[in-house]
Parts: structure tokens; C-alpha cells; sequence
């Protein structure tokens, strides 16, 4: 929390102040996820650049009050421009002893916690296996503790709807709400807004939480829990419309939208699975723009599907997590040797096995690359925060339907789930993915090729003259009639990988933020924010520091060895044990550093900066 | 178009040598498919033959028309996806025992389940081929093969109780080498709307010779098995002198014509019968009875493509075509300037 200047306009002195992180956390019934996104909602609102990092437990409902029942969400808003949803809380708002536990250690010193006292009886303390009342110990003497009995106070403000206690208590949460947004200066006009649209059909709800939330804002107003509150001015950010996003939900409207541009029916194959089944859920309201999504009987089948119909002419999708990943591999040989478009999407999730299902991690890279019998290269690219996700789908169909060829797109459960402003693109803008299929039987062989890219045609079934059979077995070329001739079979080879190879000319060249020599970060994928903002940072404290991300990780750019050899010192950060690290290795012979971490939680910008302070020194009279 | 043209058996016989053991019944039931194309009415172009890995999966390389040879037990999920995405195709998937039962056991119950309209065309011999005499999930109980030595303990599938019981609006049977009888079966599997599901007994006269014998041999065949037809009584016999009749509640038992038991005691086949009849049907087998051949059941019930495609048009007729900009700025948003 950076101070910039006080002024005294309400009973407390106000702050102004250029970022905050809230951390909203509760059990997983208590609304938290809920509160999170209102708070975000408000906070668009007023114009400040924001990020956001729902942190939910796997289990649907586990036991009320335990430690794998705590469902925490945390924003970071401010007035400048930011990059993850920032590392420590600056707040902690705990609506039991369980959500106290296990947050609490991730509370800066001196933060702000609020805990719902009322949730802290012996029973509750016994769930989230405290001894003694952590209230009472001293154990919190760190923290500006906020001690408020929300459940009874919620109760009270909603003691003449006449609804059960039951549903009173559930209101709490808005209550909550109500206390940070008179703490931050909010208005609450979006907030109850949205509160009278989602319970339209229930007035007395609706009536019932906006009683909570303006009570938790009066209570604020009428008592001095607050020393002192705060004011986050809005952010500069680039004229345009924006709307807040998750990277799901921006994937699943770059599917749409590239579909819609290349004038192709979308077909969805998928399963469910966390968490990457949000983009089936979304793409499954979008029918009228003639989205198929197919929900398979299993992962393999929803691959199946989708290359069935890619065979048929639509734009062949499917998505998928790590564990869902693997038992797609064998179809996405067979996507390799038929050589027709297919987008696999691996929303990476903490493995291996079941794993973390609910965490993040970057640890399908490897899988992506690799993880397929004999050679067989694709394409791959990885989205970097949320709002990218968009261009990154878009990018994904186009190189798919360009290249004739299957392309992976990684993004993780972190960027998936979290959500981050996006700049709107106009439509006009977006550009066209022209789709021609083979419709002339004359001189037409099913996999003569496209001298340029090396892509061989389209034939859907439906045209005349054009019939053929594609399949598993090794192709003759030209032909593609089943060949086991050996000069045949590794011409074929060398051919598939040389047409994955050529995607590197239909692609930009790697360019570095920040500075030319000195100490390169090197990164793909979610740590994008992250690493933005430690090398910014590091930048500032006058350390020779350039970030280069990369979202083509098959093929890379071709100037990237040229890149790499321009600086002392490579840092690779990475969700896992040094993937990309070894890759690039393997490739440049260089003797990368890696910087791993395997938590199920992205990196901080302060554990990133604190490796770059090791490898790059700050100059002599540099701006500190 | 082609398919204003008269399309004859030709048409659909691919430039690829075919591959199959001398002997194989896979010639035969090529033969018959390759015959009965033409007289469907369905322009060539407009044929997809889907398989997944096996001996009979290697049909779609030898039929002139579009085709996808994919990976073992997979082949449903492909038919679905083309299925789906343009249901004005004639897909035909081609598969055997161990590709449809074991491996792809998971994805046909699934595509009889939707009632996808595929038609699925399973030669079963009761052995795996392809990889050279291991039993597969129809090979009987002591079945000794190299993966069995000492007799296979594992019980076998019934494929067509396996249909049934997944809900296939339509199971036939059918054998490899009884082209006249083949060839009424797979017109009626290419009329019906729906999952169609034909088992096909063929025999593999390398690892599995024989295995049936009994309704295979022209001879002596029509002593075994039992022609549905639908409306007749269940008669059989080459005199036709023989016929099922009901000992009890789904006990059928065989009879001899004479001695007062006539054609009026037998069971009148009903295609559309509830299901518990056409299960009753699949479980008939030798030795106790005739080997029951034609179609078992041949019911309509809503098609998964058809139904996709209809809410499909039915959403855009309400909301209108999809407005990408309409979508993009959805949501709430907010302007900076």
C-alpha cells in the first residue's frame, strides 16, 4: 500500500493511496468468490486498473469451518498500471477462524484484518485446529486487528425482513462488502444494482442483501472502527471501452470470434474438468453464432469429435487440463498425421495425477512439446494473462487452419480463473481468417502441399471428385496412400516437421521490454504479470534488465538465438522444475538460470525481483 | 453431381489393393457394402467410412469414398464429430470385436446411447487379428489362444446385448458369407434413422477358422439359424419346420411343427416390441437354439445431430445471428477517454 498524500474529507483522515490488495476469505459457502467480484465490478467502475485471483478449495462443500473449506479471493486495485493481483495483502477480511489460518501468514505487516468475531466459538476454533483463540493470544499483534461481530450485525440490520436466521446469515457477506467499500470510498450503486438484478425474482432477497450491504457501510460510518479510511484514485489507462475478464471467458470469446472471422462453424469437443470447464459453459450459450459444443463421454472421444469434425469442415476445438491433456495424446498424433486444423486448449493445473486440480502450475510444457510417441511436432503458443487469452485463441485458429496442422494452446488455472481489464478490439480491426477448402477434383491428391507453408488441402466430405481416405498409417506424399516404403517414411518426417518448422516465418519476431544487454528475463505463459512488474522494479533501481515472453513455444521466433546471445545472463522463472530452461538449452547451448516454483501459486513480483537483484547488479548512482 | 448419375458397384471400389488374408470374410462383407452403396440414392461424395484399428478397420482405404482410418476404439467419436457437423452425410463406421468391444467399448454404448445417426457395421470373429490370435471380448469361455494357453477364463460380451442394452434403436445380425441375406440387412441398417448396429459374423480363417461354421456353410446352414422377419412367426429349419415358442414369461423353447403345435403357438417377430423381446432374442444361441439373423429391433427416437442442429436454429431464431460486436461489449464495461 503506497501512500501518496492525506487529506481529512470524511470523520476519519483519508488516504490517498496507489494500490491495495484485499483478501476476501471465508469457508466456501460463506460467499467469498461473490464478494471478490463485486468489489471488482466497483472497482472498474471508478476506473482503476485491477487484477484478480479467486483461490478456491477443490471440494465442492468440504466440512463448514475447516481448512479445505477456506475460499479466498484477492484484488489488487489501483491508480497505476499493475500486473498480477499482487503479492501480500495489504487486507484480510476473515469470516472464520479456518480463513484466519490459513491467510493470515500471507498478511504484510501492519495490514489490516478484519475477523467476524462471531465465528470464532470454541467448536469454530476446534475446526480449524486452533488451541487457543487467536484473538486472545497475541498471535495477531503484527496486524491492525479489526475484531467486528458481522453475523449478529448483519442480523440486526436485517431483523424486519422476517426471514429465517438461516437466510439472514447468508447475507454476511454483503455486510462485508459494505465495511471495505465505506474503507475505500466505494459507492455501493453497482454493487446494488447487481444485487437487484440477480434477485429480481425475489424481491425479499434482494431487499435482504442490500439491507446488509448499506448496514455494513453505515456501521462503518456510525462507530470508529476505522482510524483512518482510504481513497485508490483511478488509473491512466488507454482510451477505449474495457470490460473486466477472465482468461476462460476470454478464450472462449476468441474461439468465437476467429470462427465468425474465417466464416466456419466453432465445434467444441469437450469433458469436464477443472478448470478448464468454464470455457465449455460459455461457448455452450453462444449457439447462435453456430457453436457445436459436444459434451463427450470422455476426454478422448472429445478430441475425437472435434478432429471428426475439423475432417467435416468446422473449426475442430477441444479443451482439456493436464490429466485430460495426456489421454489426448494419441488423437493428437493422429491430428499430426492427417494434417488437418485441430486447437487443443491445456488450462495447466498442479500435477502430476489429480494433483492440485484447483492450483496453478506451468508444467505441461514438456507434455505439450513432447508428449507424443515417435516425432511429432505441433504447434504451440501459451496465453500470458487473462485478457490475452482473446488473441491468443484468435491466433491459435489462424495458424491452425493455415497450417493444416494441430496447435496447442497453454494457459494456466492462475490467468484461467483470475480476471484483469481488456481493452475491447473493434471488430472491424480483427483480422480475417481466410478459409478456402479443395473443390477441384482436377489434379487434386489429398496430400500434394501448399509450396509456402507446406499445408496440404482441405477436402471436406460433401465434394464431388474429391473423395479420399486420410488415416493413422504412414502416407505416401502426394498421394496419401498407405506407404511403408523407408525413404517414404522418413521424407514424411522430415516434411511434417519442416511444416511446423515454416510456421516460424508466419510469426512476429521476439522483442524485448526494457533493456537491451545486461540480464534477459525469460519467460511464457502466466508469470507475464509477475515478471512485468519485478523487472520494472528492478529497472527503477537502475539494474540493467530486459523481459522477453514468449507465446510461441513451438516453433519459437527465429530471431530468438540472436536475442538470447545479446545479454550476460538468461533468467527463466517458471511453475515447475526448468522446462523452458531445459528446452532452451537444448536448442542455444546456453547455460540458462532457472527459477522454479511448484506451490500451486504463481510467483510474486518481489520473488522474481529478488533473483534478478542477485544476477544483475544495481550501477553506481542509478536512480534507487 | 454424381449423384445424378447411376452410381454402380464400381464407383465404389478404391484403387488400393486389398490387404486381407486370402479367405478372409472381410472380403465378402466388402463385396456386399461395396454392392449395396449404389443402390441407396446418396450421391458418392456424400459417403464417410470411419474405423478405428483391426483387420476390419483397414475397409474405409478399399471403399472409393471419403474415409478416416483413426486410432484404435475410436472411430464413434469421429463419426460423432462428422455426424454433428454436417448431418446431411452418410457415415458408416467399420469395426470389429476387439475395436468396438474392448478398447472402444466406452465410445459405442455412447454413440448407441445419442442414437447418433451412424450406422456401425462390427465384424465379429471372435479373435484378434491384426495382432495375431489373442482372444478377444467375444471369444468363448476355454477359447485357447496365444495370450491364453491354457484357456481363456475371461467371459465374453454379447454384442448384440451389449446394443441393446445401450439403447440402440436398431440391431441387426447378419453373416459374412450369406451375401443375399447381407445385403436385405444392410439396406434396412442404411434406411434407419438413428444409431444403426449390425453384427456381422465373419470368420478369420487364420486364427480363428470355423468359429462359425454351423450358420456360415450353405449346406447345412439354415438347420442353425433363425430368419427375423418382421410381422412372421419365428419358423426355421430348411423345411421351415421348426419355431420358438413362449414356454414361459421370456422362456423360449423350440418346437416341431405337427402333433398339434402349429405355426398360431410360435412367436410372431416384432421389430418394434418392447425391449425386453429383442434382449430375449440376442441371448438365443447354439447349441440350444437357431443363431437369430435379420433385425432384432428397429425403433425411432430423436437423433443426436438432428436435435443439436434444431436448437441450434431454434436459439438463433430467437436471439437472432450471432452479433460479434454485440458480444465483445457485452457484459459491463466501461469507457476511459
Amino acid at each position: 500500500m503506497e501512500t501518496v498524500s492525506s487529506t481529512t474529507k470524511s470523520k476519519e483522515p483519508v488516504e490517498t493511496l496507489s494500490r491495495v490488495v484485499i483478501r476476501f476469505a471465508g469457508d466456501s459457502g460463506d460467499g467469498m468468490q461473490l464478494t471478490g467480484t463485486q468489489f471488482t465490478a466497483t472497482a472498474a467502475a471508478i476506473g482503476n486498473d485491477l487484477a484478480t485471483f479467486p483461490d478456491y478449495p477443490a471440494e465442492i462443500r468440504a466440512p463448514a469451518g475447516t481448512l479445505p473449506g477456506v475460499s479466498g479471493f484477492q484484488v489488487n486495485f489501483s491508480s497505476e498500471d499493475i500486473f498480477t493481483p499482487g503479492d501480500a495483502p495489504d487486507v484480510l477480511v476473515a469470516m472464520n477462524p479456518a480463513a484466519l489460518k490459513a491467510n493470515v501468514r500471507d498478511l504484510k505487516p501492519n495490514g489490516i484484518l478484519i475477523v467476524n468475531t462471531d465465528a470464532f466459538r470454541e467448536t469454530d476454533l476446534a475446526k480449524a485446529g486452533y488451541q487457543k483463540n487467536p484473538l486472545e493470544d497475541g498471535s495477531l499483534a503484527a496486524y491492525r486487528l479489526h475484531e467486528v461481530d458481522i453475523t449478529r450485525l448483519t442480523r440486526a440490520a436485517l431483523k424486519d425482513t422476517g426471514l429465517p436466521q438461516r437466510v439472514q446469515d447468508r447475507c454476511k457477506n454483503f455486510f462485508a462488502l459494505g465495511m471495505m467499500y465505506y474503507l475505500y470510498h466505494r459507492p455501493m450503486d453497482v454493487s446494488l444494482a447487481w444485487i437487484g438484478e440477480k434477485f429480481g425474482k425475489k424481491p425479499e432477497l434482494a431487499e435482504a442483501n442490500k439491507l446488509a450491504l448499506k448496514g455494513g457501510y453505515a456501521f462503518c460510518e456510525a462507530t470508529e472502527v476505522f482510524q483512518v479510511t482510504y481513497e485508490v484514485p483511478k488509473a491512466q489507462l488507454a482510451p477505449g471501452t474495457y470490460r473486466n475478464i477472465s482468461g476462460n471467458q476470454a478464450l472462449a470469446l476468441g474461439f468465437v470470434a476467429a470462427a465468425h472471422q474465417s466464416n466456419r462453424p466453432l465445434f467444441l469437443g469437450s469433458y469436464p474438468i477443472t478448470p478448464a470447464s468454464d470455457i465449455l459453459h460459455e461457448l455452450s450459450q453462444y449457439k447462435n453464432f453456430g457453436v457445436v459444443t459436444f459434451q463427450a463421454e470422455d476426454e478422448i472421444a472429445a478430441i475425437g469429435a472435434a478432429l471428426g469434425a475439423s475432417f467435416a469442415g468446422d473449426i475442430g476445438l477441444t479443451t482439456t487440463s493436464g490429466p485430460g491433456m495426456a489421454l489426448k495424446m494419441e488423437f493428437i498424433g493422429l491430428a499430426i498425421m492427417v494434417e488437418l486444423p485441430l486447437v487443443i486448449v491445456d488450462i495447466q493445473r498442479g500435477g502430476p495425477s489429480t494433483g492440485l486440480p484447483t492450483k496453478t502450475e506451468q508444467a505441461d510444457l514438456m507434455q505439450a512439446l513432447y508428449g507424443r510417441p515417435s516425432e511429432a511436432p505441433c504447434i504451440v503458443i501459451a496465453a500470458r494473462s487473462s485478457a490475452d487469452c482473446f488473441s491468443t485463441a484468435y491466433e491459435a485458429v489462424r495458424l491452425a487452419t493455415k497450417h493444416m496442422t494441430p496447435v496447442i494452446l497453454l494457459s494456466d488455472g492462475y490467468i484461467a480463473n483470475g480476471a484483469e481489464p481488456w481493452k475491447l478490439p473493434r471488430v472491424e480491426d480483427l483480422p480475417a481468417i481466410p478459409v478456402t477448402f479443395r473443390t477441384s477434383p482436377d489434379g487434386f491428391l489429398p496430400y500434394m502441399r501448399e509450396p509456402q507453408t507446406l499445408a496440404r488441402p482441405w477436402a471436406i466430405p460433401g465434394t464431388p471428385g474429391l473423395e479420399h481416405r486420410i488415416g493413422g498409417i504412414e502416407k505416401a506424399e502426394g498421394t496419401g496412400n498407405v506407404s511403408y516404403e523407408p525413404a517414404n517414411h522418413e521424407k514424411m518426417i522430415h516434411l511434417r516437421a519442416e511444416k511446423v518448422e515454416r510456421v516460424a516465418l508466419d510469426i512476429p519476431p521476439a522483442e524485448v521490454d526494457g533493456d537491451s544487454d545486461g540480464l534477459l528475463v525469460l519467460g511464457w505463459g502466466s508469470t507475464y504479470g509477475a515478471i512485468t512488474g519485478a523487472v520494472r522494479r528492478a529497472r527503477a533501481e537502475g539494474r540493467r534488465v530486459g523481459h522477453l515472453h514468449l507465446r510461441y513455444l513451438n516453433p519459437m521466433p527465429s530471431n530468438l538465438g540472436e536475442v538470447l546471445s545479446r545479454y550476460e545472463r538468461v533468467l527463466i522463472p517458471e511453475m515447475n522444475l526448468g522446462q523452458l530452461a531445459f528446452v532452451i538449452r537444448g536448442k542455444f547451448l546456453l547455460d540458462v538460470v532457472p527459477l522454479n516454483k511448484v506451490q500451486g501459486q504463481p510467483f510474486k513480483e518481489s520473488e522474481i525481483l529478488g533473483r534478478i537483484a542477485e544476477l544483475a547488479p544495481a550501477k553506481e548512482g542509478a536512480r534507487a | 453431381m454424381s449423384g445424378t448419375v447411376a452410381l454402380t458397384k464400381k464407383d465404389f471400389i478404391s484403387d488400393q489393393e486389398v490387404r486381407w488374408c486370402p479367405g478372409c470374410g472381410d472380403y465378402a462383407i466388402l463385396a456386399s457394402v461395396q454392392g449395396v452403396f449404389p443402390e441407396l440414392g446418396i450421391p458418392k461424395e456424400n459417403f464417410v467410412v470411419v474405423s478405428g484399428i483391426g483387420c476390419s478397420s483397414r475397409f474405409p482405404y478399399y471403399m472409393n469414398t471419403f474415409g478416416f482410418h483413426s486410432i484404435h476404439g475410436r472411430a464413434p467419436a469421429v463419426a460423432t464429430g462428422i455426424k454433428i457437423a454436417n448431418p446431411g452425410l452418410s457415415v458408416w463406421i467399420a469395426t470389429g470385436d476387439g475395436d468396438a468391444l474392448s478398447i472402444g467399448g466406452n465410445h459405442i454404448i455412447h454413440l448407441m446411447r445419442r442414437n447418433v445417426d451412424v450406422k456401425v457395421l462390427l465384424f465379429n470373429n471372435r479373435i484378434y487379428g491384426l495382432t495375431k490370435g489373442q482372444y478377444s471380448p467375444t471369444s468363448e469361455v476355454g477359447k485357447k489362444t496365444k495370450s491364453t494357453p491354457y484357456g481363456s477364463v475371461d467371459r465374453p460380451f454379447n454384442p448384440l446385448a451389449v446394443a441393446i442394452g445401450a439403447g440402440s434403436t436398431f440391431v441387426a445380425r447378419s453373416v459374412d458369407v450369406y451375401a443375399p441375406h447381407l445385403k436385405q440387412v444392410l439396406l434396412a441398417t442404411a434406411k434407419h434413422t438413428g444409431t444403426a448396429f449390425v453384427e456381422i459374423y465373419q470368420n478369420c480363417n487364420i486364427f480363428n477358422d470355423g468359429a462359425f461354421e454351423s450358420v456360415r456353410e450353405k449346406e447345412h446352414r439354415e438347420e442353425n439359424l433363425l430368419h427375423l422377419e418382421n410381422g412372421q412367426p419365428l419358423l426355421f429349419g430348411k423345411a421351415k419346420d421348426k419355431g420358438i415358442r413362449m414356454a414361459g414369461p421370456f422362456t423360449p423353447e423350440v418346437v416341431s411343427l405337427g402333433n398339434g403345435v402349429t405355426e398360431k403357438d410360435l412367436v410372431v417377430h416384432d421389430e418394434k416390441a418392447p425391449v425386453a423381446y429383442a434382449f430375449m432374442l440376442a441371448q438365443m444361441d447354439a447349441p440350444s437354439f437357431p443363431v437369430p439373423i435379420g433385425v432384432l429391433r428397429n425403433v425411432q427416437a430423436p437423433v443426436l445431430d438432428a436435435a443439436m442442429s434444431e436448437q441450434i436454429a431454434q436459439v438463433t431464431a430467437k436471439k437472432g445471428p450471432g452479433d460479434l460486436k454485440a458480444l465483445i461489449y457485452g457484459g459491463e464495461t466501461w469507457d476511459v477517454v
